[in-house]
């Protein structure tokens, strides 16, 4: 690893904003980090090396001109493949999206890249987002970069590979229900899911929109609270984008964990959590106890349900979003136009002899059918038909009602909770990175897998994950969980806790 | 509560328009019936007088009703599979 690609993102700004190295030098050493490494991770679904050096010579030259300071100058950064990027395209890691170009920029990557950030690439994720292995990419796994057997967790595990292995300082994912957290956790990296409404999602593709979260990775708290800070904010073209205020989170890290009340939900870890991530879990919080913290025991009565109910309304929403993908505005059409497997002069396309108009519409479904068969893998077809029947007609008061309903329930349990305490502690994924295959063939499994993670995004509210030690030589996360709005005591707590430990310190051997 | 057979996944199949191959059929059925079992357990709870929560963010801002630009259509529709005279074309739907 060249010395630039150790570097943390706050470093690199200050010293390409202080003219010490420039921003093309350090994109190249990335470009080149990534050229010698990804082919063991298989992190990124597209390097865009020319676009990345072209706009770090501008941001070198802003800089030269004596411009405005540029808080992210030259921080190289991995974007999520589900972040559009208007000139390079969109895969969201699934083949119906085959040749799409967004016509327009992400207000997260466009805030980014103001701010002097250096995209370098798309990132590999299970796709549509629907995964917790990163195996669901349509085009290839990503690699955990401690053990290349094993899954770097998902769905944004391209993202945090890419920073674990040095091939980026810090990298963008989204969270629906834990997917910047599970696999920051598993790849021993820090990963942020802001409070809901805190980052514009505009340009951001929609799972399920009541729960998508954009956020950052980054190697160290400090670096992942200064890309919040310049993330979050308020977005005209985000309805849902709160009007908060941003504070400058960075400097309010003061490495204290005197003060703080760190509230543990005992009994819900009481079961099934493998025993290396609970004593890794149990360390952190006597470190915390020792330096001074508070450490109180809470009850989140309602959680036990939260899978249960995250997986009602995440598919509910997700089968409403992914009905946009018919083959009409974007994508390949099923025997349209370049489709190879086009069937011979069936379908009514133009020139077709005329037909009664019943075989018409049956023609369209069939177009709309076959088009989605062929684009989309069986995880999203599964959660496609889930949604499907919890929406459908004499289910739906059943289903998709009572775990909205159940979801009141949740957040009143977080509000109960932080009535004593100021963040919430708990291991962020209950198992350290497992191998390929071995929960594919059980959905079920992986699912109850994000036991920790989906509680968060039903309540709305933000969560960080952080690096907290090793359970059979493989990371383990601590994820702390915060009041919503309120990211500046998470990172300051999350910070305080990394003051103490140089687990975050820990690189793959690669 | 609900089983799910291949029967209910062919419905609930053609509602979502996906075409499904059989061996997807079978294990679809299984294993939604395996989710749907395990998501029972909040039958169980008691929600009377429990408001459902649609979303996190409870006040709803609307913004002014401003004339702005919107993407161009040419834009709009450069990745649809088949376009033609500033339209979105697809397979013919009416008789004639």
């Amino acid at each position: 690893m060249s010395s630039l690609t150790g570097l943390s993102a706050t470093e690199i700004a200050r010293r390409v904003g202080g003219r010490d190295v420039s921003a093309e030098e350090v994109a190249r050493a990335h470009l080149d980090r990534i050229a010698e490494t990804d082919g063991r991770i298989d992190a990124f679904l597209l390097v865009a090396a020319d676009r990345a050096l072209e706009k770090a010579r501008r941001v070198d030259a802003d800089i030269a001109a004596g411009g405005a300071s540029l808080p992210l100058a030259g921080v190289p950064v991995a974007v999520k493949d589900l972040l559009h990027i208007e000139g390079l395209p969109t895969t969201c890691g699934s083949r119906i999206l085959d040749g799409y170009r967004p016509p327009f920029t992400a207000t997260a990557v466009a805030r980014l890249e103001a701010a002097g950030a250096i995209v370098l690439g798309k990132t590999n994720m299970d796709e549509f987002a629907m995964g917790s292995s990163t195996e669901n990419s349509a085009f290839k796994p990503t690699r955990n970069p401690w053990a290349r057997d094993r899954v770097p967790g998902g769905s944004s595990g391209g993202s945090a590979a890419a920073v674990a292995s040095g091939m980026a300082p810090v990298a963008l994912g989204s969270d629906t229900g834990g997917s910047i957290r599970q696999p920051a956790a598993l790849c021993g990296v820090v990963g942020l899911k802001p409070t809901y409404g805190r980052v514009s999602r505009y340009g951001l593709v929609a799972f399920a929109s009541s729960l998508d979260q954009v956020g950052p990775f980054g190697r160290s708290v400090e670096d992942v609270a200064r890309m919040a800070e310049v993330l979050c904010g308020w977005d005209p073209m985000d309805a849902t984008s709160a009007r908060m205020e941003v504070h400058r989170f960075a400097s309010g890290l003061d490495g204290r964990a005197r003060g703080l009340r760190f509230g543990v939900p005992w009994r819900f870890l009481s079961a099934g959590v493998d025993e290396g991530i609970m004593a890794a879990f149990r360390s952190a919080i006597d470190a915390l106890r020792s330096a001074g913290a508070e450490v109180v025991d809470v009850e989140l009565p309602h959680v036990s349900h939260a899978i249960a109910t995250y997986y009602i309304v995440a598919t509910a929403e997700a089968s409403s979003n992914l009905a946009r993908y018919d083959g009409v505005r974007y994508g390949r059409r099923a025997g349209g136009p370049g489709d190879a497997k086009r069937p011979p002069a069936q379908g009514a396309s133009a020139g077709s002899t005329p037909a009664p108009a019943k075989d018409h519409a049956r023609h369209l479904k069939r177009m709309y059918g076959e088009t989605r068969d062929r684009g989309f893998g069986p995880e999203v077809k599964r959660r496609i038909i889930l949604g499907t029947f919890v929406l459908s007609a004499g289910y739906y008061d059943a289903y998709y009602l009572r775990a909205q309903k159940v979801r009141t329930l949740i957040r009143r349990d977080f509000e109960q909770a932080f009535a004593v305490s100021d963040v919430i502690a708990t291991p962020t994924s209950p198992i350290p990175a497992f191998r390929f295959g071995e929960k594919t063939s059980d959905p079920l499994q992986m699912y109850l897998a994000d036991i920790f993670t989906v509680p968060a995004n039903l309540a709305g509210i933000p969560g960080l994950s952080l690096p907290c030690g090793f359970a059979d030589g493989l990371p383990a996360g601590l994820q702390l969980i915060g009041r919503p709005f309120d990211e500046a005591t998470l990172l300051r707590a999350g910070h305080a806790y990394q003051s103490l430990t140089t687990h975050h310190l820990a690189r793959p051997p690669l | 509560m609900a089983r799910v057979t291949v029967e209910t996944v062919d419905h609930v199949a053609q509602l979502a328009h996906l075409s499904l191959t059989p061996e997807e059929r079978e294990t679809f059925a299984r294993q939604l019936d395996e989710v749907l079992t395990y998501a029972e357990s909040i039958q169980a709870l008691d929600t009377r007088d429990v408001e459902p929560m649609s979303h996190a963010v409870t006040s709803e801002v609307l913004r002014d009703d401003v004339p702005a630009p919107e993407l161009p259509r040419e834009k709009a529709l450069a990745a649809a599979p088949d376009a033609e005279d500033g339209l979105f074309r697809v397979p013919r739907v009416i008789g004639g």
